[in-house]
């Protein structure tokens, strides 16, 4: 169901664990549906021994898609305007991330209501590891 | 950069929200899809970037014959060692006009956009570079715009 306006009011928050205990599985899944198959991301011995990173990490699209999945729970399906982020740290194998998405602002623009959010997902330790902002279509 | 055609199929965006972990019907189900707000099967937001499937020259993908960057009998499959540690994605922004549906047939092109440097203290120099990227449908409506920040660090980010 899409949110609506007369429900919402800025500050409000939704919170929602987008994944516990990371697998390098994982990663190799998305690493097959999306195409970007950087040894970074799926291939220890290559990260460890040549590009000098403590193992292999997540793609930063997979954590803004898992992202996407606590903010499509929230604002509906297919109503997303806009959606932009920054990695601002690696996710690790063994991560348990939290995505927070914030009321920023309600617009009504040409007969449709909005919703603008800011965006933060956090890893076990409360670190941040991608910010951002979306904007959806909501009802009355 | 050529135009890129993205042919988009129901088991696509499938297996996309299941690397994703996303298990929402409207992602599979083709009934249940047309009961939501949607009206039947959309992808993921995110689902945009597996264009990449669809570039003949995408370079993080290994091609038969040809050397690959990452392990095999050795640690890297690269005879001279690279002087960059690689890099890495710093910011993706997207736009929808409309959401992705299957069935669609994109015509996707990307333009470099600004290009910029910064001092970090975790990676050294780190030098950005943005692209503009735009996802057509057939009847030639923009569908998606999406820019992309892709970061080349100096050295590996330092952790901690």
């Amino acid at each position: 169901m899409a949110l609506k306006a007369s429900k919402l009011k800025v500050g409000d928050t939704h919170s929602e664990q987008i994944c516990d205990n990371l697998s390098r599985t994982q990663i190799v899944q998305y690493a097959g549906s999306s195409g970007d198959y950087n040894p970074l991301h799926t291939d220890e011995v290559y990260t460890t021994q040549i590009a000098g990173y403590p193992s292999v990490f997540a793609h930063g699209m997979l954590t803004m898609g898992m992202t996407g999945k606590a903010l499509t729970n929230y604002v509906g399906d297919a109503t997303l305007t806009k959606f932009g982020v920054r990695f601002t740290n690696q996710v690790w194998p063994g991560d348990t991330l939290t995505a927070t998405m914030t009321v920023t602002g309600l617009r009504h623009e040409a007969g449709q209501h909005f919703v603008d959010l800011s965006l933060s997902t956090v890893n076990q330790g409360g670190k941040e590891v991608m910010s951002g902002s979306a904007s959806a279509r909501i009802d009355a | 950069m050529d135009k890129i055609t993205f042919p988009v199929e129901a088991s696509h965006i499938m297996m996309f929200a299941r690397s994703i972990g996303d298990t929402n019907p409207v992602y599979y189900d083709a009934a249940a899809a047309t009961k939501t707000e949607a009206g039947g099967i959309v992808a993921p937001p995110s689902f945009a970037q597996s264009v990449a499937q669809f570039n003949p020259d995408y370079f993080l993908r290994p091609k038969p014959g040809l050397p690959w960057f990452g392990s095999g009998k050795t640690a890297t499959g690269l005879t001279e060692k690279s002087t960059s540690s690689g890099g890495l994605h710093a910011e993706q922004h997207y736009e929808f006009h409309r959401h992705i549906r299957p069935g669609d047939v994109l015509t996707v092109e990307s333009k470099p956009g600004k290009s910029w440097e910064k001092e970090s203290k975790r990676a050294g120099i780190l030098k950005f570079r943005e692209s503009v990227t735009e996802y057509r449908d057939q009847a030639g409506n923009l569908v998606i715009t999406a820019t992309s920040v892709g970061v080349t660090t100096e050295r590996p980010v330092a952790q901690g």
